[in-house]
């Protein structure tokens, strides 16, 4: 890959650690990524910009969670170029881990620590002050008994709620959401849509998967297809285009699950 | 990396108060060890007085095995040990604090049950810093290959049932010595119990360096 810039620091940064015009953030090409001898990603193409949102779908299996625990780090990349921002995932891919954040299906969490002593450990990990932490927490309505409740006795949406308050805390240059919207009640969801534009407003990207189209569509800038491990088609969001004003587009047969969503 | 170890030590400790597992499975199944251990001998109070320091350091060894599945267990979460891995915490410093935090629990164990050794088995410890030092020294080689053959096996479906037939091989240098060198410290004979922290204090430097490199690529391979 041309040009490509190394973070050149370890320490906590800025939002964005390759700013606009310079290497996108993500950046796959013929990405082969094993998960045993299974080949998870089976070469994969992608790029993704700073201020960006990219909705992957697909059905089970497509390579979708490969894909975002590849950007992550969590899984070798073992052939092709993979680079996030500015990182060969190829020559390391620990070293960017502290760059992302990832929400998976599952929330991180220690079951006896309250859910601010959660988003604390997240915070203070990256070596960010305490108040950081507090106000993800309160930005994301866990005040008062819910702040102090062990994330043991939490309900799945309220885990995630946390899960998020700790992403959102960390700021990081690049948000991987795994099925964000799985779990969380209407507010939630609505206020989600609202992190991932202040996200993108402050120079982050962000990566999605989804299997409800008529929720992470309209928060997207394209949409990406993937089906065996690849990635097989684009289109168009609908972050910048009225949902109304997109077409509603079947999808393919191996989608079937994931309902009618709406392309350019 | 010591910051980021205080940080996993503390977490490790504050969980494991708040589930209080040591205090209510660790610590009972030690104290267990040392009664069963002291039944089977029988009532001979020499024969008890012998064995003492042996009864101990099992009771000790076993303790760790419990400890350390715990320690691997705070992590094996759904989504916390990607959490951790995403942390930014350097494997060298969750090495550290997971090792810091085993020992820490170890020692308090340790405490207690020389008091159980001591009221069980009515023996007195004269040569205190010796016990002490073997103790501390002990606990680091412990708690460091512990941490070690845990982050080894965690990936594992049978890491519940591998992880002693893995670590008590390993250990078993330290229940020799540290035996001899409480035995030493019983009979108030500091000179040979020194000979045996030549075993102990090589042990613990050892894994202790060997974790702080290898724990990183054992945590990406599990």
């Amino acid at each position: 890959m041309p040009g490509p810039r190394p973070l050149g620091t370890t320490a906590p940064g800025p939002p964005t650690m390759v700013p606009k015009a310079m290497a996108p953030v993500v950046q796959f090409r013929a990405a082969v990524a094993l998960a045993g001898r299974f080949p998870a990603l089976a070469g994969v193409d992608l790029s993704l910009h700073t201020g960006e949102v990219v909705l992957v779908v697909g059905a089970n299996g497509a390579g979708k969670t490969s894909l975002l625990r590849a950007c992550a780090g969590l899984l070798p990349v073992t052939s092709g170029e993979a680079w996030i921002l500015g990182v060969d995932l190829t020559a390391d891919h620990t070293a960017v881990r502290r760059h992302v954040g990832l929400l998976g299906h599952a929330a991180p969490l220690y079951g006896e620590l309250t859910a601010a002593e959660n988003v604390r450990f997240a915070v203070r990990a990256l070596g960010l002050p305490a108040a950081a932490g507090d106000r993800a927490l309160e930005r994301l309505g866990l005040v008062g008994r819910l702040r102090n409740t062990p994330a043991g006795r939490l309900s799945a949406g309220q885990r995630r709620r946390v899960a998020l308050a700790a992403l959102v805390a960390r700021r990081p240059a690049l948000w991987l959401l795994d099925e964000p919207h799985a779990g969380l009640d209407a507010a939630s969801r609505s206020l989600l849509g609202d992190l991932i534009g202040e996200a993108v407003a402050d120079g982050a990207a962000v990566l999605l998967s989804s299997h409800e189209p008529e929720l992470a569509v309209p928060l997207s800038d394209r949409v990406v297809t993937m089906s065996g491990g690849r990635v097989t088609g684009t289109a168009e969001g609908g972050r910048r285009t009225p949902l109304a004003a997109l077409p509603a587009v079947e999808p393919p047969p191996d989608q079937g699950t994931m309902g009618t969503w709406h392309v350019a | 990396m010591w910051r980021e170890a205080a940080l996993v030590a503390g977490k490790d400790l504050r969980i494991e108060a708040r589930s209080r597992v040591g205090l209510w499975q660790v610590v009972p199944f030690a104290v267990l060890v040392l009664v069963l251990v002291a039944f089977a001998i029988g009532p001979d109070n020499a024969s008890l007085r012998h064995a003492a320091p042996g009864i101990f350091w099992i009771a000790v060894l076993f303790s760790t095995v419990l400890t350390i599945q715990r320690s691997v267990a705070v992590e094996s979460g759904e989504g916390t040990r990607d959490g951790l891995r995403l942390s930014g915490i350097d494997p060298a410093g969750i090495f550290l604090g997971k090792a810091a935090a085993v020992g820490l629990q170890l020692l308090v164990l340790q405490i207690v049950l020389w008091a159980g050794v001591t009221v069980l088995f009515n023996v007195r410890v004269h040569v205190v810093w010796l016990a002490v030092v073997a103790s501390l020294v002990a606990t680091i080689g412990l708690a460091c290959a512990g941490v070690l053959y845990g982050a080894l096996s965690a990936g594992l479906r049978v890491r519940d049932t591998l992880l002693p037939i893995l670590v008590l091989p390993v250990l078993a240098p330290v229940l020799l010595a540290g035996s001899k060198a409480w035995q030493a410290a019983l009979d108030g004979s500091s000179s040979s119990g020194a000979g045996w922290l030549r075993i102990l204090i090589p042990f613990a430097v050892i894994y202790l360096v060997i974790g702080i490199v290898l724990y990183g690529p054992l945590q990406e391979a599990a």
